[in-house]
């Protein structure tokens, strides 16, 4: 029997066994180093993942159609975790109904503030009407933001990758924002990240505490209708 | 586990049906998180029956935005033109959007007298 390499390589490249594999992979090494690094916040396991995918399929020349062959059975479990964090809105349901005036509040400006800075900023460097169309809805989760980014003239595909960029920064950075802060209320901490970061600030802040987890689950539920809103509302400023 | 998974699912099915037949501003999952919520509200022992399973997804839930996120670097060519100046609005504006709603809920939850959580 011959083991050609090549042969071997291309089998294995033509299902999905192999990139569904390395997408585990690749989140169990980011998990691991998250791990060691003591759960620092800049060692986001979906940043390492990321960067570890995307070399590895520059490296064997992949291109994405292919990688996601694999990877769509990881991608497709966001639905019915998003479904899942019923749960955690459940078990706070009491808690939320009490803070319901603060959650109103901290939802408007939270919103409010994440399309205008965005476009303020975008717009002070000068970007066209086409780029901020596609800025403007990047704090909301991502199937929503693409069809307000449509709705408003904007490039779906770049919008998906700002709100990507937005979702692993945001919880990067909201763990030591809030810190250095002295925010500690994680009722606010929860509602702000699952406002400004979507779906993936809402995971960081499930890792932190269950509370903060069901307060940015709410977040981002509600800041998905509000941002439907407010976005071209706020692009009407500066277009 | 099997009527846990189906049920799950039916939700995530019924919610993006709704989604589709309503127009609604809100995605299929979104929908289906909010009838499951509402279903735990008419069924306490619902929550309870789903517990394990639904902690054990959600504990995972980063590592489903890993394949959207690789996404990102198949399509880096995008951020090639504006990508500074677009990572600067969005690194500006998150840390601002996450201080601005932290800071509202915080005063309002002092004014309207909910700062004390249990």
């Amino acid at each position: 029997m011959t083991a050609d390499p090549a042969l071997i390589w291309a089998y294995l490249t033509q299902g999905p066994l192999l990139w569904l594999t390395a997408t585990l992979g690749a989140y169990a090494l980011g998990d691991a180093a998250f791990r060691a690094m003591g759960r620092q916040s800049w060692a986001n396991p979906v940043l390492i993942a990321v960067l570890a995918l995307g070399l590895l399929l520059t490296v064997t020349g992949t291109d994405y159609a292919t990688y996601f062959e694999g990877a769509q059975f990881v991608h497709f479990l966001l639905g019915p975790a998003t479904v899942c964090l019923a749960l955690p809105m459940h078990d706070n349901l009491a808690r939320m109904r009490v803070a319901a005036l603060p959650i109103v509040a901290g939802l408007l400006a939270g919103s409010l503030v994440a399309v205008g800075s965005a476009l303020a900023i975008a717009h002070l460097f000068g970007l066209g009407p086409q780029v901020l169309a596609s800025l403007a809805p990047k704090s909301t989760t991502a199937p929503v933001a693409i069809g307000i980014a449509e709705r408003l003239g904007g490039l779906p595909t770049l919008t998906a990758a700002l709100v990507l960029i937005t979702g692993i920064f945001g919880a990067m950075v909201v763990t030591p924002l809030f810190d250095a802060l002295g925010l500690r209320d994680w009722r606010a901490r929860g509602l702000a990240v699952g406002t400004a970061a979507h779906g993936i600030g809402t995971a960081r802040a499930l890792q932190v505490n269950p509370t903060a987890g069901a307060f940015a689950g709410i977040g981002m539920g509600l800041n998905a209708v509000l941002t439907a809103i407010l976005a071209p509302l706020v692009l009407r400023l500066f277009v | 586990m099997v009527p846990v998974l189906f049920t799950i699912l039916a939700f995530q099915l019924t919610g993006e049906a709704m989604s589709r037949t309503l127009d609604l501003p809100l995605p299929g999952p979104v929908v289906g998180l909010v009838l499951l919520l509402g279903a735990m509200r008419l069924r306490p022992g619902l929550a309870e029956w789903l517990r394990t399973a639904a902690q054990g997804v959600l504990a995972h839930l980063s590592l489903f935005f890993v394949p959207a996120g690789v996404g990102v670097i198949a399509h880096l060519s995008l951020l090639r033109d504006d990508g500074v100046a677009l990572l600067l609005a969005i690194f500006g504006s998150t840390v601002l959007a996450l201080v601005a709603g932290a800071l509202a809920f915080t005063l309002v939850a002092r004014l309207t007298g909910q700062e004390d959580d249990p």
